[in-house]
Order: C-alpha cells, then structure tokens, then sequence
C-alpha cells in the first residue's frame, strides 16, 4: 500500500433502491494534494464522498483511507477526516464560539478551549465569536464551517461545493486558505461544478450519472477529451447554434459569453462540416478548448464507457 | 395615472388550483383534516357518556337473610351496578376500592333481615370511590329507588308500615377519596399527565426532526459519535423539561386548588420516569416517520386526540363502550391517570402503582423498539 496516498479506493459502489448512484469509481488522492469532483447536479458526487467518510455504507468496492479500510473502518476515519456538507449544517441559534466548542467536544479533544481560540483567531472569526451562526452572512457561514472541519486537526477534507452562494471576494480568499493548507500537508477532496475552481485543483475527477468519466490533471482530462473547438463571433449566434447542432458532426455548441463555442471529436469532419458557415459576418477561429468545453462535452455524451485505468 | 388592477378570474383560479395540488401532495394535512374530525366524531359520539352504567361493585354480605338477598338482587339487576366480587372482609374491600378494581363497595349488615323486618332500619353502607364524581354521581342518585323498589314486594300487608317516610334503610353513603365530589380534584392531577403526553410527544418529535431536516444531523453523523448518544444526548433535556411540567402543575394543584396529596411524591416522580419514557419513544418514532417540522407538529394529534379522549381524563373511563375502554387500556395516560390520581389523592403505595405501571412500560418497551428500528433505516 501506497504511504503517500490519502486515499486509495477501488469499485466503490452505492444503489438507492433500483438506482445506481455510484458506480464502481475507482479514486486515488497523495497526500497534500486538491482533489476536485466535478459532474453535474445528480451525478453521484455527494454519494461518493459521504461513502468515504462511513456516512453510507457502500454496497460494493475496497480499498483505503488514510491507512484504514474504507469499509470496516469508518470509526477511526471518521476521527480523522473533516467533512464540510453541501449546505451549513451548523447550529444557527448557537454563536460562532459554542458551535465551535461543541464539534470540540465530539471530538473530545484536549485543550478545548484552546483549540476553540486557536480555530477562531486562523480563520478571523474571533471578533464575531459571540454573533449568532444564522445570522451570519454565506461567506462567515462557510468560514465557520471551515473552522469546524479543522478544530480536531483532520489529515483530509471532505468539502461538498464549498462555495455555493459564498461571493466571488470571498470564494478567492477560501481557495487561498485552502492551498495554504495543501502546502501544511492535508489532502482536499472538493466536489464543485465551478470551473474556475476545478482549475485551482491539483487533479480532477469527473462524474456523471455515477459513473467516473476522467480523472488526471486539469491538462490531462482536456487532452483526454481528443476535442477540437472552434470559437465563432457575430451576430444571430443563438440561431447559428441551432443550425450547428443538427450537423453530425458538431458534437456541441454552447454560448460563451458573446462567442459560441463549437466543438466535434473528429477535426476533419468538423472543419468540413462548418465549412458553408465560414463567411462574414461570422469570425472564426480554432481555440484550445477549455475545461468548460470538455465538462459539457462530457455531460452531454450518452452512456460513455470508463476511462483505461 | 389611475393604475385599476381589476380582480382577474384567471388568477383567483389559478391560486386555488395551486392550493388543491399542494394540498394533495401534502398528505400528513390532508390526513388531519379528515381524520381529525373523523376520530372527534367517533369518540364524542360513542365514546362520551356522562350517565356511566354498569359500574363494577363489590358486596360485603354478613347477613343471608331472604331480604339481604333480595336486595343483592335487585342491585345486580339494576342497570348501575355489575356485582363482580363478593367480599369476606372490609380490608379487602378497601383495597380493591385503592386498586380501582371495582367503584362502590356495598355492605350489608349482620342480622340485616331480622333488623329490617323489626323495623330498626338497617344501616347499609355503600363506599364509593369518587375521585371521578362524574362516575358515581348518578349511580349513588339511584340508590333509594332501587333500594325501595326491590324491598317492596316483601314489605307488603302488616308490614306496609315499614317502607314509610324514612324507607326501611339507613342508607349510608361515604364518598372516599374526595368526599365533597370536587372535580378539580380529579382533573387537575391529571392534568399532569395530559401536559406531559402533549409535550414530551411533540417536543421530541420536532427536535429530532428539526437537527434532520436543518441538515445538523448529517454534521453530527460524520463526527465521531454513535447514534445512541446523540438520541439519548437529545432526549435527556426533555426529561428534565417533564419533570419541571410536573412540579409546576404539582405545585399549582396543591396551592391553588388544594388537591390532597395522600401518597408519597418520591415514588410518584420516580414512576412517572417510566411515563415520559414511553411517551418520548412515541415522540422519536413520530420524528422518524415525519418529513419536515411541520409533520412533526401535526402527527402527535393523532395520539395525543385519543390519549385525552380515551384515557379517562375527559370522561368516566367506565362509561365507555367496551372497544373504547381496550383502546384506553393501551394507551400509556390512561394507566398513568390512576396511579396518580391513586397516589395523591388515595394513597396507594408501590404496590398498587405497579399494577398499572408494568402496562406503561411495556408500551414504552415496543415503541421504544419500533423508534430504534426505524430510527436505524433514516442513517442509510
């Protein structure tokens, strides 16, 4: 087994009744490193991440966490993983100090006090120790729950979509914290749809419909993709997009701001395709296709296979 | 300008349409708003009998003269009184009077029919247990007639005299318990366990429910903590909550309403341990079964509507039909509605109480498994 690996899982497996949430994703995270999920709304990364830190039991798969069997081990992860849910989940009629000294307690920790101080001063929460948590605005909210996932020292952190509702402003100065943290030696597993966000990760992992699509490194999953994208500015986009789509060819067509971005698997047939649209008033140009492009890329392609190991 | 919004059909149609959609998905009211009614209607309607009969009676018979019989007769005829037991002694009459066993005991004298038919109005003594008067009243009412009535025949030619202005017996009525026939003194200790079955069902049920759907139940789930501490971590507070309800109507009963307090009040809190107890368990399975707090809020009616109605707190227990009364006996409040009216206004000890409360445990025991049981399944 692998020392340097946070965590090494193999086949994990999650059913709701008939439905395959998860569907044997394999996953493997170094110490030290960010990690982000991406897929879509449904896509199974909550289950996932829920899976490894023992709040679900997974129906099938192996492997470990942090050194303990992911399986059979729950309890002692659990002692040693942070977990941040999708919404605050908090007490909003406790103040910022007593839900931080109640996780404090949980983990029944030494120097409680202390630590609460400590967790309060890191993250600049200390002079609203005494402000109630439902009314703090999203960003304080999420800092708090930030400082609770850290008080008991974890060695990795499960975050799902962070920053949902948090401010641009505020969303930087988490993405700081957080590769500051990186650099200490804790290991991040994010789940996000931002791509700005993916592109702040070490690797990426991509999920739909349960199933692990890429993974690598931000470089890698575009390179993977084997897409070529063409940008076109003009007038009249939305309708050039729908003439676009009905060509076999064009694999995608998605609207970029005030460019469209056009996207097929094969250059060839995709420049013979858009060959009759090239002509003013529309400008093209072929691009580097972005994150972006290859998340929708990915969303959009029916029951694909997994990805070689 | 003059903005004239004028009332629009189509709006005021489709608000109502939206409001029937939600209202059908919405179940847990839709049930309240039918099956509420519905239990009201059945209930009040049946269950709800101010003029109690066939109320169980002991007799203490010394005397087996043809009258004494005669009238032993006559008051298991009547519609009043079922004669369940004959007694040999009047210990044993007041004990089954302590345990509620049976409402009236009727004593019918040595030489009853030898004084009876001299002429010397034989005393009959007639104990009744009117912590309830609503219960006794009625029946004690009737008495006399049935009394006179079933003597007549005998009391005929020579002895016509005998049946004249004062009646051929003494009757001696004393009302135990609560001899002035106060009602306060019935309900107000049972309110007691009315304001425990409300709250601590309610209580429970929302606060569970609440750290559930806030989310908080996820958090704490992912900290290293075990289910049982956190259910018993949450529901600790609450008894001490019920315990406070207690001392305050208690203390209320006692000064404002000077309800005798006969019995011992140490053994009354420690048993009522096992009420609350019973009563949170309906709580946490109620909090397992709602959706949102909402639910939470609307589901204890459906226990706590019979509770009140079923348990003898409303109404004599023993005027109800018999299913009413089986249902009653299930229900926690209506076993615990006599040990504490026992206790404080009889003066039963442990003995008597353990009669009724091994009933309430056993509840608390099954809802207790059915909460743990469902509680496990909301985990995964």
């Amino acid at each position: 087994m692998d020392e340097q690996l946070a965590i090494d899982v193999r086949g994990m497996t999650k059913r709701f009744g008939g439905l395959l949430a998860v569907n044997h994703v394999d996953l493997s995270v170094r110490a030290g490193e960010v990690c982000g999920v991406l897929g879509p709304n449904g896509s199974g990364k909550t289950t996932f991440i829920r899976m490894l830190c023992g709040l679900l039991r997974a129906d099938g798969g192996s492997g470990q966490c942090l050194g303990h069997d992911v399986i059979r081990e729950s309890e002692a992860i659990k002692r040693q993983v942070g977990y941040m849910t999708q919404r605050f989940s908090f007490w909003e009629d406790l103040t910022i100090a007593e839900n931080l000294d109640f996780v404090a307690r949980m983990y029944a920790l030494e120097n409680r006090r202390r630590a609460v101080t400590e967790s309060l001063e890191r993250l600049g929460l200390a002079g609203r120790r005494n402000q109630l948590a439902g009314q703090l605005s999203g960003g304080w909210k999420q800092r708090l729950a930030l400082a609770a996932c850290l008080i008991h020292h974890p060695r990795l952190l499960l975050l799902d979509e962070p920053t949902a509702g948090v401010d641009p402003k505020a969303r930087r100065d988490f993405w700081e914290e957080i590769h500051h943290l990186a650099g200490e030696g804790l290991t991040f597993l994010i789940a996000t749809h931002y791509m700005d966000e993916a592109e702040r990760c070490h690797r990426l992992a991509f999920i739909s419909g349960g199933n692990l699509l890429a993974r690598g490194t931000s470089a890698e999953v575009v390179e993977q993709a084997h897409l070529t994208t063409w940008s076109v500015s003009g007038p009249d986009l939305p309708e050039l997009g729908e003439q676009l789509r009905r060509l076999p060819a064009v694999r995608q067509a998605a609207s970029f701001g005030a460019t469209l971005h056009v996207s097929g698997d094969d250059p060839r047939a995709l420049e013979q395709a858009i060959a009759p649209f090239r002509q003013p008033p529309h400008q093209w140009r072929l691009i580097e296709p972005g994150l972006e492009d290859v998340f929708i890329h990915l969303m959009e392609r029916p029951a694909a296979p997994p990805p070689p190991a | 300008m003059k903005t004239w919004r004028a009332f629009s059909p189509a709006r005021f149609w489709a608000m109502i349409y939206k409001e029937f959609i939600q209202m059908r998905r919405d179940r847990m009211t839709f049930g309240l708003m039918i099956g509420v009614p519905l239990i009201q209607l059945i209930l009040f309607g049946f269950a709800i009998n101010s003029d109690p009969k066939h109320l169980p009676a002991a007799v203490l018979m010394a005397d087996n003269g043809p009258q004494a019989r005669t009238l032993l007769h006559a008051i298991s005829n009547s519609a009043y009184f079922d004669v369940v037991r004959q007694l040999k002694t009047e210990e044993e009459g007041h004990a089954v009077l302590a345990r509620g066993e049976v409402q009236f005991v009727i004593n019918i004298p040595r030489n009853f029919s030898r004084d009876l038919l001299r002429g010397d109005r034989p005393a009959v003594l007639v104990e009744a247990d009117a912590t309830d008067p609503g219960a006794t009243g009625n029946a004690l009412g009737a008495l006399p007639v049935i009394f006179n009535n079933a003597l007549q025949n005998d009391l005929k030619g020579p002895l016509a005299f005998l049946s004249g202005t004062a009646g051929p017996i003494d009757l001696r009525v004393h009302a135990l318990y609560n001899p002035e026939a106060i009602t306060q003194y019935n309900i107000v200790p049972a309110l007691m366990g009315v304001v425990l079955t409300m709250t601590m069902v309610a209580i429970t049920a929302l606060a569970i429910t609440r750290e559930r759907e806030s989310g908080t139940m996820e958090n704490l789930l992912s900290m290293p903590t075990r289910p049982i501490e956190v259910m018993v971590g949450k529901i600790i507070p609450y008894i001490l909550v019920g315990y406070i309800q207690m001392s305050l109507v208690l203390a209320a009963a006692y000064a404002i309403f000077h309800v005798p307090i006969v019995g011992s009040l140490p053994l009354l809190f420690t048993v009522s341990l096992v009420f609350i107890a019973a009563n949170l368990a309906v709580g946490i399975t109620f909090s397992t079964v709602a959706q949102n707090q909402r639910q939470a809020m609307q589901m204890p009616v459906f226990f706590f509507l019979p509770s009140i109605l079923l348990s003898g707190f409303m109404f004599p227990f023993r005027g109800m039909p018999l299913w009413c009364q089986w249902i009653g006996e299930t229900l926690p409040l209506t076993h615990f509605l006599r040990i504490v009216r026992g206790i404080l206004l009889k003066g039963n000890g442990l003995a008597e109480v353990t009669a009724e409360l091994w009933q309430i445990a056993l509840f608390a025991a099954v809802a207790l498994l059915i909460a743990v049981k469902r509680y496990r399944q909301t985990l995964d």
